[in-house]
């Protein structure tokens, strides 16, 4: 579904994301695990437009990405729940939702989506008519992810869905990520929580300092010594 | 003073205020977006004055033509200005941005005076714009009720607009936070244009009834108003379109009621703007209406 080839990310002087190339496959949940600035959400926001590459290659189903708008990278059919939530703080939680559908027309599938929402996410439901602003973080994280849905995507990056969540609403998050997945929606996600993200995914990419320096599958890469000592604390 | 005197006090302090809200919706709406102080936003309220004046006088089109013409070509030029001389320093320094937005202000105020020539035109105003109205004993003109009827006519449209529609909820979005807006799909350009063509056309039918209130046109009419309603602006919290309409209406209420009751201060009168941006500025820097910045968690 997407290919990424031979991606440069420059900030200024800074060479962020290096030569790194991945694949996410149709339907799976794909994650990238590194510690911070190792340039995953670089190459997040590359694919979604909001980051120009300095060279490279990014195809989704076949067409390639980089030069395009954001708005229409979107439409097409990508999009990305922005790390540290961003919801719309003065928009109710309605509004934050319709915001996500922004570019549709097709009036009664976005009600069958917000149905869908509401039912992975009844906390929204009940604060339909809440300012985002006064949710707690959790319920924006959920937020955050819903409004990401209501654009019907056919592949949905989530950076750092997590953070910041008591570990009992970071559980959540990661359940509701995979019947999002069980959904048919494909998943590329990055995540500091290493042990979670990897039980969770297909397969994973390891980034250092922009390179990726191991990949193969979620439960290779748990018993691997260097992901253990590195990522999962032991 | 006598009752009837104070309501038509009033009456006219509502209506110059409204004046200024239009012009100040303008102000707000752009830098809610852009966090751009657009300075040639008071040319443009003289544009569309000037452009309602060549309907009228040199193309001699009805009232209604020329006047719709005014507020779509003053529109035009207000996207044409974003497009040429703000959209090109979108990620440039905000200072640049506002060095620009005065630049143009200087240009197209030198434009109109090739263009018109410096010296005051006489405004032909509808005839019906010469009467006064008496309600009781107190007189009003029928100017002055025509521009707080047709302020708040839009003043209640804008807030339709941003809203209860889809372009005013992507105009929202934008004002908030730009990145996120773009992950929404929103066209970043076209909302931007979007919203000069509404702050442009607000200030044209400001500039038009001012022109009518006052029937004259000159290059520089829209410096003192201009000013004030970036006061106006301010003082209800910039980027905030109710901030801007209420900052307005107390900005010529205050005016016109100041002189009324120390008529001995007439003299004074335009200071009483900027005296209330000192005050506001003192006080309550982000505005009536204004929210302290929101710090990102």
């Amino acid at each position: 579904m997407l290919e990424v080839e031979g991606l440069n990310v420059y900030y200024g002087g800074i060479h962020a994301v290096k030569g790194v190339s991945l694949k996410v496959p149709d339907g799976k949940i794909i994650t990238l695990v590194g510690a911070n600035g190792a340039g995953k959400s670089s190459i997040l926001r590359s694919i979604v437009g909001l980051v120009k590459p300095k060279s490279g290659s990014i195809k989704f189903k076949g067409t390639e990405l980089v030069g395009r708008l954001t708005n229409k990278i979107v439409e097409s059919g990508v999009v990305l729940v922005p790390e540290g939530r961003r919801v719309f703080a003065d928009f109710t939680v309605l509004e934050n939702l319709k915001a996500g559908a922004y570019s549709r027309t097709d009036k009664q599938k976005i009600e069958e989506d917000l149905e869908w929402v509401f039912s992975l996410f009844p906390r929204l439901k009940e604060r339909i008519k809440q300012r985002a602003g006064l949710l707690s973080g959790g319920e924006q994280q959920m937020l955050a992810v819903g409004r990401a849905l209501m654009s019907r995507p056919d592949l949905l990056m989530m950076d750092e869905p997590s953070l910041g969540l008591a570990p009992q609403l970071a559980e959540g998050i990661f359940r509701i990520i995979g019947e999002i997945n069980a959904k048919g929606k494909t998943v590329l996600l990055v995540e500091q929580n290493a042990k979670r993200a990897l039980e969770l995914s297909d397969y994973a990419y390891v980034l250092e300092t922009g390179r990726i320096v191991l990949e193969g599958l979620g439960t290779d890469l748990m018993k691997d010594e260097r992901v253990r000592k590195a990522y999962l604390g032991e | 003073m006598t009752l009837a005197l104070f309501l038509q006090h009033l009456a006219n302090g509502i209506s110059l205020g409204s004046l200024y809200a239009l012009v100040a919706i303008g102000y707000t709406m752009v830098y809610g977006i852009l966090r751009l102080i657009n300075f040639a936003h008071g040319n443009i309220f003289t544009a569309g004055a000037y452009l309602a004046f060549v309907g009228v006088a040199l193309l001699q089109l009805s009232w209604g033509a020329a006047y719709v013409m005014a507020i779509v070509l003053t529109a035009a030029l207000g996207v044409l200005v974003e497009r040429v001389a703000y959209k090109p320093l979108r990620d440039a320094p905000r200072i640049s941005v506002l060095i620009s937005a005065i630049a143009v202000s200087f240009l197209l105020e030198n434009l109109m005076v090739i263009i018109f020539g410096g010296r005051p035109k006489s405004f032909f105003r509808p005839p019906v714009f010469d009467q006064v109205m008496d309600i009781g004993s107190v007189k009003v003109p029928t100017v002055t009720f025509a521009i707080i009827a047709a302020s708040a006519v839009l003043v209640i449209a804008l807030s339709y607009m941003l809203y209860r529609t889809k372009p005013g909820l992507a105009m929202r979005a934008l004002s908030s936070d730009f990145d996120t807006a773009r992950l929404m799909a929103i066209d970043v350009d076209k909302t931007v244009a979007l919203t000069f063509v509404v702050g442009s056309s607000l200030a044209a039918v400001g500039g038009i009834l001012w022109a009518i209130k006052f029937p004259q046109v000159n290059p520089f009419m829209g410096g003192l108003p201009g000013l004030k309603a970036f006061v106006a602006a301010v003082l209800g919290g910039i980027g905030n379109v109710q901030g801007a309409t209420i900052g307005g209406l107390m900005l010529g209420l205050a005016e016109v009621l100041l002189v009324a009751v120390f008529p001995a201060f007439s003299g004074y009168r335009d200071a009483i703007a900027f005296v209330a941006l000192i005050l506001i500025l003192l006080w309550k820097p982000t505005g009536i209406l204004g929210q302290e910045g929101r710090v990102k968690v």
